[in-house]
């Protein structure tokens, strides 16, 4: 048992860009473990994983577009890892993936590990590190039985480039498997959002001396200065008083991301809010308290006036990229 | 139309967290418990329906240490009926407490059994839907609101990039998050009332967890940040910062 399978991320028909990710750490440890990489693709795509390390593509066609939500493709993935005997499968730790992960592992009876941050191979066994408390502790867990199941935390692992001649090979869904009972019937994009907070390389971050959700344009103009790697993100106290959806609230129950820039502007730094972005890899804080919590955690920090700093803020790195 | 509210008691999130000395698990020792935030959405939803409906019973089951009870009367306090304590100590193996969930859960007539997304303690967002798996039901994640109709439930749940829209016949299962639910504050009858509302004891059936935690550590220290500046003038020296030290611009 050294093979891994590398399960891709996918919604609506698009493999997402942290499939590379889960096929990067894949790839890791098959090579620990001097084993293969398959990555299991909902649908007919996927071909190009093949770029980061992949020895096989398995395309499960699930042939309802999804309408039957997770449910099918995770019985598909229980069918065929309880026949191959793969030493680890690999989720991303997404909505789809937390969606798809836990049916999976009820499917095949084992323990699941969620939201990894590091991955190794010590004495031949498969030991993860995943935050628990909202980040204030890192806790190393090691499952008993094989296949190991776990989710890796987007942006943490970064994806390697590894081209390979990948065989694709379709699989088919066994349709007794799939519970009934489930239908999606609808789905509304929210408004303006093209890129999920949690899957941004660098989020701009608005809290409640923003003052008013007037005000946003401001954070938007940060935002698209920097261009389509970045998105929006919101304090609690933002979401609560409606000015901003919560789908991009950060932290304890908003999302916890880890892009590798995060601006809190205006943003306290309650320790909730902390959980959610403490792991990312440079914080930028804008506040005009000089003992803001925030400035606690920032890498950098500006005192100062929001309304001030970033239309500023903006310009120059505009002007960066017109270098 | 009954439903069950699976809760889960653990640190607040504002307790400071001590690592214990064996390194495996935390101090106890005053840290204030509470039900995990998500599983109060779940417990709002349970009681919204209910009233909508006007009939149907909202019971809540933990599996938990004998002081889970307090927590259970927190939760009786704000319209619960009644509640069902498995006395036992959970781990962090979700796949071992989904188990023991499900074998009090499979004789039940809950027409819904609501879960939080995650428990806000070892955070693996799993127990749920796996429970689902054990009872072959439907089940629905991260749901914002939901609405009851003739033998199915309709809900609304946050999909990447938006909300999806899912219709599940009933009995199902679904894992709140924020949304509709905002959790309403326990009445002074409420919590007198709660005294007296059943609140049963059984011994959680042994299940061996699957997951060894080898040890815990404090996340390591973010390194020193320093203030660049003040005000705009602190920008030009901030892009210069974030371009040529930190080669994140
Ligand atoms: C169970 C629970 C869960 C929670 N979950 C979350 C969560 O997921 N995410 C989250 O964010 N919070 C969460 N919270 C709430 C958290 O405790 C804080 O209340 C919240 O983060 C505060 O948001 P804020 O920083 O925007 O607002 P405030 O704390 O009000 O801070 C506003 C900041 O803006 C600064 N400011 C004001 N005007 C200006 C200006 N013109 N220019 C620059 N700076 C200015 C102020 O100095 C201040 O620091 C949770 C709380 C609980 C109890
Ligand atoms: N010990 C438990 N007793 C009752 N419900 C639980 C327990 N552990 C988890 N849950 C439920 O499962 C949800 C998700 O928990 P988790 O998968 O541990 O993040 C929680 O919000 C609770 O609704």
């Amino acid at each position: 048992m050294t093979d891994v399978l590398a399960v891709a991320d996918a919604k609506r028909g698009t493999v997402a860009g942290v499939s590379r990710e889960v096929v990067t750490v894949a790839r890791t440890l098959a090579d620990r473990l001097g084993g293969s990489v398959d990555v299991a693709v909902p649908g007919a795509s996927g071909a190009g994983l093949a770029g980061w390390g992949a020895d096989r593509v398995l395309q499960f066609d699930t042939g309802d577009d999804g309408g039957g939500g997770p449910a099918p493709f995770a019985a598909a993935l229980a069918d065929h890892v309880g026949g191959h005997g793969y030493a680890a499968v690999l989720f991303a730790a997404t909505a789809t993936g937390r969606d798809l992960a836990p049916r999976v592992a009820a499917g095949l009876g084992v323990s699941l590990l969620t939201d990894c941050t590091a991955v190794e191979v010590a004495d031949g066994a498969i030991v993860v590190t995943r935050p628990v408390f909202a980040g204030k502790a890192l806790s190393r867990v090691r499952a008993l039985a094989t296949p190991v199941l776990l989710s890796i935390r987007p942006n943490v692992f970064p994806p390697r480039k590894e081209p390979r001649e990948a065989a694709v090979r379709q699989m088919s869904i066994s349709a007794n498997r799939t519970p009934a009972g489930y239908r999606v019937v609808g789905f509304e994009a929210s408004r303006g959002a093209a890129l999920d907070v949690s899957e941004a390389t660098i989020v701009v971050s608005g809290g409640r001396g923003m003052k008013g959700p007037e005000h946003w344009h401001l954070l938007a103009g940060l935002r698209d200065a920097i261009g389509e790697t970045a998105a929006l993100g919101a304090s609690r106290a933002v979401v609560d008083a409606g000015w901003r959806p919560h789908a991009e609230q950060v932290g304890q129950t908003g999302k916890t991301v880890t892009p590798k820039l995060y601006f809190a502007i205006a943003i306290s730094g309650a320790i909730q809010h902390l959980a959610g972005m403490r792991t990312s890899g440079v914080i930028v804080a804008v506040n005009r308290d000089p003992d803001a919590p925030i400035f606690g955690v920032a890498d950098y920090g500006i005192v100062g006036d929001a309304f001030e700093v970033v239309p500023k803020l903006a310009d120059a790195i505009r002007e960066l990229r017109q270098d | 139309m009954n439903i069950t509210v699976c809760v889960k008691r653990v640190p607040d999130t504002e307790t400071r967290i001590r690592i214990a000395e064996d390194g495996r698990d935390i101090v106890a020792d005053g840290v204030k418990y509470v039900l995990s935030p998500y599983d109060e959405f779940a417990i709002e939803a349970a009681l919204q329906l209910t009233e909508e409906a006007g009939t149907g019973e909202v019971t809540l089951l933990s599996f938990g240490p004998e002081a889970t009870k307090e927590s259970l009367r927190s939760g009786l306090a704000l319209g619960a009926d009644r509640a069902v304590l498995l006395k036992g100590e959970p781990t962090v193996d979700g796949w071992a407490t989904a188990r023991v969930l499900a074998s009090e859960l499979a004789g039940g007539d809950a027409g819904l059994v609501l879960f939080g997304v995650k428990a806000v303690d070892d955070d693996q967002q799993q127990v749920g839907p796996m429970v689902a798996e054990l009872l072959e039901r439907p089940c629905a994640t991260s749901v914002t609101a939901m609405e009851v109709g003739d033998g199915m439930v309709t809900c609304r749940r946050a999909a990447e990039g938006g909300q999806e829209v899912i219709e599940m016949d009933l009995p199902a299962v679904a894992t709140l998050t924020k949304g509709k639910y905002e959790p309403r504050y326990a009445s002074l009858r409420g919590i007198m009332m709660a005294k007296r509302k059943p609140l049963i004891e059984k011994e959680a059936p042994a299940v061996e967890p699957g997951l060894v935690v080898e040890g815990l550590e404090y996340p390591p220290p973010r390194p020193d940040g320093r203030i660049v500046g003040e005000g705009g003038e602190a920008v030009g020296e901030l892009v210069r910062l974030l371009r040529e030290e930190a080669k994140v611009l």
